[in-house]
């Protein structure tokens, strides 16, 4: 560490045996980092691996349970934010935090905790123009930022940032909403500031190439655990994506038996806009056949969400085919109840829930308008509602004080469990999942994927989409990887290999 | 505790599960009465403040609103379009619209049976009063509706748009009684033909209330059954609950947005039929007397429950029929009433911030022995 450095230079963050626990959950475990001074720092890990946890950690959003920060060498009490900045600590978010209507000197000096009551703007302009002169690279400041394209603007809240005087910036993946030139753009500037010795950079990040093409070092995190890390120049993708998603053995999988039979899902050349509208899902050629599960790999925010939206019918697409039983498909009530198309979309309480309704109305939401003949009724039948509630709350062992409980009073688990209880009785031909097991403590999960083979055994065709590897390499007959929007690997369950399928993952093959 | 349903439930868990519902609903029950009760407090103390006694003011309310036949009758026919007014608001808001422009739907409601009366002036009285409630119906309909239509199609708030038409509506009203729909008999007061004496809606058999409350009770009825016994309804409030998830289920959202803002409007718009028919004798500006801003308030304080209405309606109406009395025997202006009503209604905004707050209404307090 050098010494007698000046104020305006960057400082070295480092965070010393950090665990945070949220009741029974461990979402940091011991994590030891450093960050050197003026450093470009990356760190990576699947979704739910604690990368989050720990900068809201640093940045005093979270107080851990145990655990200290040191900044150049000095152990800091962070109890909140405010403190953070005042260490010239700051953060940079994966969406805007900049008020739109205002012009970019106006977002610059209202940001200021010692934004004055009366602003003189002649001043402040000169000082904002003399602040401008010392940075690698502008923003214009006359304009609202609501007319500034995504690119500049997270240019200007890195900006901000420089203005507010950090010197430690946490960036938490700065690039998700640019196209791929903003993005090299973006990190270059990083990069250069990080050189001249004026800033320190912590970025998380999904996606290696940029870890690659910019960071010093770098540190993995898996379950909440630090796994790895070092120079940039040492590691490729395969350590990396290993280090990401770890050394794991091909679980011995569920039993399965039953054959493979006619598909049952096929979409053809569907095209359609994400949900940025930059970018495009394509999706070539995607068959599902009657009992076997297919699973859909990923990073997260590579046009799964979207892929489940179009499947569904919630998202419109504008060229394509896609077909059940080989019959034109539109998602609609009569269709799904036709064919036994079931979906489980992911956060069951937010997607498949109506949380204040109680949890007998919410099991009922597939059938309440068909009488036991499979014709559509106007009267509700209250009573048999009710005993069928009975039944399968029973049956799926879903743990509520009663069936008149509003559903938003279960535990995640036992949500999900209501939610399959509904979407897995009666004929199902075909199953399209998001992220099942999302947050769901470890006995929940095991249940609910037993759930799932039971219904491919059954002969249903199920789509797995999830971003959880484990989940897709114990459940599925064939693994797809997506990425960008489209599927861009396919591979039958016995011959997968990890480390294939992280490298295309990671976007690079 | 969690009850384990498979084992069978014995006359204790009976008894417990009584007691949780009886928790649950006592929410919804106890929290909109406290606030009405905090809303009047409120309202005495600003009484007070001018001067005036609280006391005295409440103990006249209750005689001009509920004190006497005379008193009852006079609520009571006040009752009739409010009813139909908060059913425009209640409606929609089973499925998480909230639409306050029900005042334009019962103004153009009335002005449609009085143009119907124009334009077919010799039919028998009951096919008038049925072809001025069907015309008076599609045209309320029609602008909550649309309401609704710009809500689901272009994403246009329902809020501000029904607020906004409802101005719009008070134009277009004022447009035709006092030009294409004038009756040029009427001089002071613009207004269409006057109608028929058959075909006046009378009074109910007995007691000097027209037919109109027994009209409104059974829209408030009708709804219920609606919303709690049929297809329709549940899959309203599924959307009302979770669009996602009702999308997911493939239920026709639009359709029920539609379809449901346009019942409420059917309803508001008879409302102003009834006004015309029972009340005026014919369509005129006094259509436009705020039942359907009235109507926002009791829908609100029934949390949108349509049974909840009836005696909720009938408890503003008796303050509104009370205004008259309140302004000559305690010399305070007849806005007065108004500002009760902007304290309540502040009040039970407020209240909404309560639910889920109280141990006491939660039943897991009751299921543990």
């Amino acid at each position: 560490m050098k010494a007698g450095r000046k104020d305006k230079a960057a400082i070295g963050v480092e965070t010393v045996g950090m665990t945070m626990r949220f009741g029974a959950f461990t979402a940091l475990d011991n994590v030891s980092i450093k960050v050197k001074a003026g450093s470009f720092h990356a760190l990576l890990g699947e979704n739910g691996a604690g990368k989050s946890t720990l900068v809201k950690c640093i940045m005093g959003f979270y107080h851990p349970t145990s655990g200290q920060i040191m900044i150049e060498g000095r152990e800091v009490e962070i109890p909140d934010p405010r403190t953070a900045h005042a260490h010239g600590l700051g953060m940079v978010y994966q969406h805007f935090t900049l008020v739109p209507s205002l012009t970019a000197a106006e977002n610059l000096v209202i940001s200021r905790d010692d934004a004055p009551e009366m602003i003189d703007w002649r001043r402040e302009n000169d000082n904002l123009e003399s602040f401008m002169e010392t940075m690698p690279f502008r923003v214009p400041l006359n304009q609202p930022v609501n007319r500034l394209a995504a690119g500049e603007k997270q240019k200007l809240e890195l900006l901000k940032q420089l203005y507010l005087g950090r010197r430690f910036l946490i960036l938490d993946e700065p690039t998700s909403v640019l196209t791929p030139a903003e993005a090299d753009e973006l990190l270059g500037m990083v990069r250069g500031l990080t050189e001249t010795g004026a800033l320190t950079v912590l970025m998380i990040s999904h996606k290696f190439r940029e870890v690659t093409a910019f960071a010093d070092e770098v540190s993995v995190l898996r379950r909440g655990s630090f796994v790895g890390g070092g120079k940039v120049s040492d590691l490729d993708h395969a350590d990396m994506a290993a280090m990401m998603i770890g050394e794991k053995e091909l679980q011995k999988t569920a039993e399965r038996f039953g054959a493979v039979g006619e598909p049952i899902l096929t979409v053809n050349k569907v095209r359609a806009s994400d949900r940025s509208g930059l970018k495009s899902i394509r999706i070539e050629d995607l068959t599902i056949r009657a009992g076997e599960i297919v699973g859909i790999a990923g990073v997260s925010g590579n046009g799964q969400m979207e892929l489940m939206e179009i499947l569904a019918g919630q998202r419109p697409y504008s060229a394509g085919e896609i077909r059940v039983e080989n019959e034109p498909f539109s998602a609609t009530r009569a269709e799904a109840r036709e064919f036994h198309v079931r979906y489980l979309p992911e956060e069951p309480l937010r997607n498949a829930c109506a949380p204040r309704m109680s949890v007998t109305e919410n099991l009922a939401f597939r059938t309440f308008d068909v009488n036991d003949a499979g014709k559509t009724r106007f009267w509700i039948d209250r009573g048999r509602m009710g005993e069928a509630a009975r039944e399968l709350i029973a049956a799926f062992k879903v743990k509520t004080a009663s069936p008149e409980s509003p559903i938003e009073s279960l535990s995640g688990g036992n949500v999900q469990r209501a939610v399959l209880a509904r979407e897995l009785t009666g004929e199902v031909d075909l199953l399209i999942i998001s992220n099942p097991c999302f947050g769901l403590d470890f006995s929940a999960v095991a249940e609910i994927r037993a759930r799932i083979m039971t219904a491919r055994n059954a002969g249903a065709a199920v789509l797995l989409i999830s971003e959880d590897l484990d989940e897709i390499l114990e459940l599925s007959d064939r693994v797809l990887v997506m990425s960008e929007g489209a599927i861009v690997y396919q591979t039958p369950i016995a011959q997968a290999s990890v480390a294939e399928i992280g490298k295309h993952m990671a976007g690079h093959a | 505790m969690s009850v384990d349903l498979a084992s069978g439930a014995g006359s204790e868990t009976a008894f417990r599960e009584w007691l949780e519902k009886a928790a649950r609903n006592a929410e919804g029950f106890v929290i909109p009465v406290g606030a009405l009760v905090a809303g009047l407090a409120v309202f005495g103390a600003f009484l007070l403040f001018l001067g005036k006694s609280p006391f005295d003011f409440y103990a006249l309310v209750y005689k001009a609103g509920f004190g006497t036949a005379f008193s009852w009758e006079n609520t009571l026919s006040r009752t009739a379009p409010l009813l139909l007014a908060a059913l425009c608001v209640a409606l929609p808001a089973r499925l998480g619209l909230v639409v306050i422009g029900g005042e334009g739907a019962i103004v153009l409601g009335g002005v449609a049976a009085g143009a119907f009366a124009m334009f077919a002036p010799d039919l028998p009285g009951p096919a008038g009063m049925v072809g001025m409630a069907l015309f008076a119906a599609c045209a309320g309909g029609i602008w909550i509706g649309l309401a609704g239509a710009l809500r689901h199609l272009r994403g246009v708030n329902e809020t501000i748009s029904s607020l906004l038409m409802a101005y719009i509506a008070i134009a277009i009203m004022n447009h035709l009684v006092e030009g294409p729909f004038r009756d040029p008999a009427s001089l002071n007061k613009p207004s269409t033909a006057p109608l028929a004496e058959s075909w006046r809606i009378g009074s109910i058999p007995g007691f000097d209330v027209h037919w109109g409350l027994a009209v409104g009770v059974v829209a408030c009825i009708v709804s219920w059954v609606l919303i709690e016994r049929t297809s329709w309804g549940f899959a309203a409030r599924i959307a009302g609950g979770n669009v996602r998830a009702a999308q997911v289920q493939g239920l026709p959202v639009g359709r029920l947005i539609i379809g449901f803002t346009a019942l409420g409007g059917a309803f508001a718009g008879i409302a102003g039929m009834i006004e015309v028919a029972a009340v005026h004798g014919s369509a005129n500006g006094s259509l436009a007397a705020g039942y359907g801003y009235t109507g926002i308030l009791i829908a609100f304080l029934a949390r949108h429950n349509p049974l909840a209405i009836i005696p909720v309606a009938m408890l503003l109406a008796g303050f509104e029929a009370s205004s008259g009395l309140v302004q000559r025997r305690m010399d305070l202006p007849d806005a007065t009433v108004l500002v009760l009503q902007g304290f309540v209604f502040v009040a039970i905004l407020l209240s909404d911030t309560l639910y889920g707050r109280f141990k006491l209404f939660q039943p897991e307090l009751w299921s543990r022995s």
